[in-house]
């Protein structure tokens, strides 16, 4: 399926989880399929990068949940902070462990998890409805109670998927995107390149097949489809175009002329802009 | 004339050294700095005295060498992607000397925002992993710029979590809880007090008290015999300059 179509199954006011971690191997082609449609009131689970910047400054984010919000080597987001500073984003802020156990929790259908994370923390003061629970046992030890977050939906994307939905990572890092599809009731994996089955094994081990079928309900094929954000080894994160992204969004009338550049056609015409930008830095 | 003038040893230079002291003695732990200096410092303490030390290549790998700031690890001796780092926190094999945005004489560090939470003056970074840092492992912290707008009487958000926030959350909270030191570009300060605020450990060579006191904004009782930051030994000063960071990095951090 296409991008378009992937989003075309969400409604507003579900509850997202995008995969990935910070400015690495985001969902950016299914994000961008996002800004496209009409959707809104999202709560947005994240560990956050320019997913969570765009999202924000097109308005479409409800609630974010997430742990924090960075494009790396550029260390703060500027929508992000804008919408905070302005008051425009309700806030669920957890810690990372508390994020991870959070959907590790949704993906095994428990309540909850208990972690030693957000005690003594304004973790606990900022998300008021947080509860700790007390161990059973003997040591009587009293943990905080991380809510499962349970997704409607995942975006995430990889390096190589079937067709059916098996998913292949061959960077260094698998971040978290099997917990987001494992945590959600649908998810939608896009990868640079949808090849046979047979194409896994020479490509990687078997411990490179990150996502499993039966928890995938979508597959996208988008080659640049974590662009400008990094897909090793395919790519690394386009600095030059990340620092023109970063210093539009620190001024409105910037931005207009970069979203009106970028981001006002489809997927097509965001790769046709890209290179072409790409070009005149060279 | 200070020891550092008369021997041309720079204040970066102090801190490196600072830094690599917290990890004297560590075994084999992961040594996680955040920052040019505490990296600088984790790989000096690896080469002299805590060659046990387990270091990351900032990404998913540990390395199996010791690179220069700057340059690339070309042996890798393990895989640490982020979920397997968390379990290196929870599990407590790791010291990691993180920054702050604030922190106050308890050790309650603040990297999430400045002003109220609900509408911040300012949005920074988010609470990241300092929450279970601090409860989990062993967390120092690097302080480049020493001021009063960093070292405050009051966070505006608890992120890293401080000994009396510690004492107050229980025994939970506190059985794996402990900040070793904090190092700035003035003084190196721990909190070994008792009652667990924060102490001048050391003044750097040329730091007079009155300079730490009026760049701190609570109140810090600076004793009249406090001692000064060591002196790098010739080996390290050759290691720091040479081999850990010969393109002199260290001097965006610290410049003077």
């Amino acid at each position: 399926m296409t991008a378009d179509e992937a989003v075309g199954r969400l409604e507003s006011g579900m509850t997202v989880g995008i995969g990935g971690w910070g400015s690495r191997r985001k969902p950016m082609a299914l994000v961008r399929a996002l800004l496209r449609s009409d959707l809104t009131d999202l709560t947005v689970v994240s560990y956050g990068g320019p997913d969570v910047g765009l999202l924000a400054a097109a308005g479409r984010i409800a609630r974010l949940v997430t742990a924090f919000v960075t494009l790396d080597s550029v260390p703060l987001e500027p929508h992000f902070r804008a919408a905070r500073q302005s008051g425009r984003l309700e806030l669920t802020e957890l810690d990372e462990a508390m994020l991870m156990w959070g959907l590790t929790a949704a993906a095994h259908r428990l309540p909850f998890l208990p972690v030693r994370a957000g005690l003594g923390s304004d973790v606990m003061t900022v998300n008021p409805h947080l509860r700790t629970v007390t161990s059973p046992y003997a040591d009587g030890e009293e943990l905080l109670a991380v809510p499962a977050l349970t997704l409607d939906a995942a975006l995430v994307h990889l390096n190589r998927a079937d067709a059916r939905g098996n998913a292949q990572y061959l960077g260094p890092d698998p971040y978290f995107d099997d917990l987001f599809c494992e945590a959600a009731r649908e998810a939608y994996v896009s990868c640079e390149q949808v090849v046979d089955s047979a194409a896994f094994a020479p490509a990687g081990g078997p411990q490179t097949l990150l996502i499993a079928r039966h928890c995938v309900t979508g597959v996208i094929e988008a080659p640049g489809g974590a662009h400008f954000t990094s897909c090793a080894p395919d790519y690394n994160r386009d600095e030059a175009f990340q620092t023109a992204y970063a210093k539009a969004a620190a001024d409105p009338v910037a931005w207009g002329e970069f979203a009106g550049r970028f981001l006002s056609g489809d997927e097509d015409d965001y790769r046709a802009a890209v290179a072409a930008f790409t070009g005149e830095g060279a | 004339m200070s020891e550092g003038a008369r021997t041309g040893v720079t204040r970066a230079e102090y801190c490196v050294v600072a830094c690599a002291e917290a990890w004297r003695g560590a075994g084999e732990i992961l040594a996680a700095p955040m920052g040019l200096v505490p990296t600088a410092g984790a790989r000096l303490a690896k080469l002299t005295f805590s060659p046990g030390l387990l270091l990351t290549d900032g990404e998913a790998m540990l390395m199996g060498d010791v690179p220069a700031l700057g340059a690339a690890s070309r042996v890798s001796e393990g895989w640490l992607p982020y979920r397997r780092h968390l379990a290196l926190v929870t599990g407590g094999s790791r010291h990691v000397m993180m920054g702050a945005s604030q922190l106050d004489r308890h050790g309650n560090q603040n990297i999430s925002c400045i002003g109220d939470w609900k509408r911040p003056d300012r949005q920074l970074l988010g609470v990241r992993g300092a929450p279970v840092n601090t409860l989990n492992n062993p967390t120092s912290y690097w302080i480049p710029r020493h001021s009063p707008r960093v070292l405050v009487d009051r966070v505006d958000m608890v992120c890293g979590v401080g000994y009396d926030r510690a004492a107050a959350a229980g025994p939970s909270a506190t059985r794996f809880h402990r900040i070793p030191r904090v190092v700035t570009d003035l003084a190196v300060l721990d909190f070994e007090t008792p009652d667990r605020t924060m102490r001048v450990r050391s003044l750097h060579p040329g730091v007079t008290p009155a300079e730490l006191r009026a760049a701190t904004g609570f109140p810090l009782d600076v004793p009249g015999d406090v001692p000064r930051t060591r002196e790098p030994t010739h080996r390290e000063l050759r290691l720091i300059r040479e081999v850990v960071d010969p393109a002199g990095l260290r001097a965006r951090e610290v410049p003077r």
